[in-house]
């Protein structure tokens, strides 16, 4: 499974912090550590970056392909800082993945640029009608999404389908629902859709010490149907994504498998 | 329309490993393919196969394929000559066999002595094997790695007790690694996991995961090889990524089927016929099911064999 960084996001104070003062040390120092830990693409999540949201995107992309070779993940609502890291992203280590798009007209133009720069991209299945109520209509939504990309020439090969992770503090069946959405997002093609979520979320306003067991549990029961990617942090799950794989047959059992 | 065939691609490629020096050297791997697929991808480097002498006169091999080599067995370095020149070996692998404390137990000293006079009288690659005996081994194959410092060879054999000290001579004096594991998929990786954890590189190593005779467990051997190469090229996984070899003479020659003499069983046909099939028999499954270096006595085996590659490749 691969594991999409998730560590480098505005949110995070010392991040934001060297965002502002464009101090690279912090930066590539957390790439490395996320790339050493086992992440095969670090996600790079500046806001909404409303001012200078081009200048930022670029600045993260380079800063952290000059100390890692991974692909970027690029996460914000500006269309146009999505567009300059995606003109200087070095496609030499993987292709770069936009998040995201959604079923919200005002997310269409992210596809525009995913066929243009033949760039991967996460189709968020929400709409503009708030969040979904259950795995069918996440399908459902999911489906229209798709029928958009093929409009707008982007292969069903890079879309990677993302049900939505709700907090289990607050949104407890939507736990289930992910799950059963994982599993018909699949059958939506042949190949089988690929599949993305934002696994903190569920443990999103949990104590601190109960997040780790939450998200480690979770991910086991989403891999178990099948899920393609997570955005997390590798320190935490990367035990987990090594013995599901090796549960599931994809990677050679070994005393040592942890170590690899 | 014209039928096209199917064609399976795979993620991950066996590492290219060279042995020998200068221009005898040979590289083994590198394919990205199964087997002499080569309608796949690449199956560029043909499987090696190395002619095995002892340090001691061969007393325990069947007559007939002693035979062959009646006349240069008593002395190492003129046996390994015969192989090379008459027999144009492309390899030779040279079995420690006399330092076993069961046999003539000879020690380390003499084993480095040979290993130099056999070494400095040959230009082709020279594989070093121990006596499979794990304590003897780690001092008999230091003396060894030491006698043949940077000539390239493959040492062996590294097993889980012994292979720091074996692995730590190899590092030192620039050979090759042999890593044996018995029959088990699951300890050949955990063993090049551990050694590759001391530092020793992993594109340096070669598995052998055991070998065995037809009808005495080739099945085993050859199912363990299948599922290494797979987890190489399939699940790329580095760890099982490494050249197969296979110590087939040892396991072939001991067997009834190749010793028993026609006069008490007619209806198997000529013995040394027969134990000639039966060597070129399994070693031929070996190289199907993913070997890339093979370790063999009779000549006319070996020929059998090299024939058969021609053919394939």
């Amino acid at each position: 499974m691969l594991i999409i960084g998730e560590k480098l996001s505005i949110i995070a104070k010392r991040v934001r912090e060297a965002m502002m003062k464009k101090d690279k040390k912090p930066i590539q120092d957390i790439a490395i550590s996320q790339w050493k830990a086992g992440a095969g693409m670090i996600d790079a999540n500046i806001g909404p970056a409303e001012d200078n949201g081009e200048e930022l995107m670029e600045w993260m992309v380079t800063t952290i392909q000059e100390v890692v070779k991974l692909p970027v993940c690029l996460d914000t609502t500006n269309y146009k800082a999505i567009e300059a890291g995606l003109k200087i992203h070095n496609n030499e280590w993987g292709r770069p993945l936009i998040n995201s798009t959604s079923n919200d007209p005002e997310r269409f133009a992210m596809l525009e640029l995913a066929a243009k720069y033949n760039s991967q991209i996460i189709g968020l299945t929400v709409g503009k009608g708030g969040l979904p109520a259950d795995a069918e209509e996440r399908a459902a939504i999911a489906a229209e999404i798709m029928a958009r990309a093929a409009e707008y020439g982007v292969p069903l090969e890079d879309l990677y389908l993302d049900p939505l992770v709700l907090q289990i503090s607050t949104s407890q069946d939507h736990a289930l629902k992910v799950i059963q959405a994982v599993k018909m997002f699949q059958e939506l093609n042949d190949p089988p859709m690929k599949t993305v979520v934002g696994l903190s979320n569920i443990s999103n306003g949990c104590p601190k010490e109960l997040r780790p067991i939450l998200n480690n549990h979770y991910l086991s029961l989403l891999a178990y149907e099948g899920l393609t990617a997570a955005i997390a942090d590798p320190h935490d799950v990367a035990p987990t994504v090594k013995t599901i794989d090796v549960i599931m047959g994809k990677t050679l059992y070994a005393h040592s498998y942890l170590e690899m | 329309m014209a039928f096209i065939p199917p064609k399976e691609t795979y993620p991950g490629r066996v590492y290219s490993v060279s042995i020998g020096t200068g221009q005898k050297e040979i590289t083994v791997g590198g394919e990205n393919v199964l087997p002499f697929h080569s309608f796949e991808g690449a199956f560029s480097n043909r499987p090696l196969i190395a002619y095995e002498i002892h340090d001691v006169p061969p007393s325990d091999w069947p007559e007939s394929v002693q035979k062959p080599y009646l006349d240069v067995c008593a002395n190492p370095v003129s046996w390994a000559k015969y192989c090379q020149d008459i027999l144009n070996a492309k390899a030779i692998a040279l079995r420690l066999i006399g330092t076993h404390p069961d046999r003539e137990n000879r020690s380390s000293e003499d084993a480095a002595k040979t290993v130099k006079e056999v070494i400095d009288s040959i230009d082709i690659p020279l594989i070093i094997l121990g006596s499979n005996h794990t304590e003897k081994d780690s001092s008999v194959l230091i003396a060894a790695a030491e006698a043949s410092k940077d000539r390239n060879c493959i040492i062996g054999k590294a097993q889980e007790a012994n292979y720091k000290t074996i692995a730590a001579a190899a590092i030192a004096n620039n050979h090759k690694l042999i890593a044996m594991s018995e029959l088990d998929i699951n300890l050949s990786k955990q063993l090049n996991i551990l050694i590759t954890q001391m530092g020793f590189d992993k594109e340096k190593i070669i598995i052998d995961p055991m070998c065995s005779a037809l009808g005495y467990g080739l099945e085993y051997t050859y199912s363990v090889m299948e599922r290494i190469r797979l987890a190489g090229l399939a699940q790329n996984d580095p760890t099982m990524q490494q050249p197969i070899l296979g110590d087939v003479g040892m396991y072939v020659w001991k067997v009834k089927e190749t010793i028993a003499d026609e006069k008490d069983v007619p209806l198997w046909g000529n013995t040394e016929e027969r134990g000639i099939a039966w060597e070129a028999v399994t070693a031929v499954s070996m190289l199907i099911a993913g070997a890339e270096i093979l370790v063999m006595r009779h000549p006319k085996a070996i020929e059998a064999v090299e024939k058969m590659i021609d053919e394939l490749m």
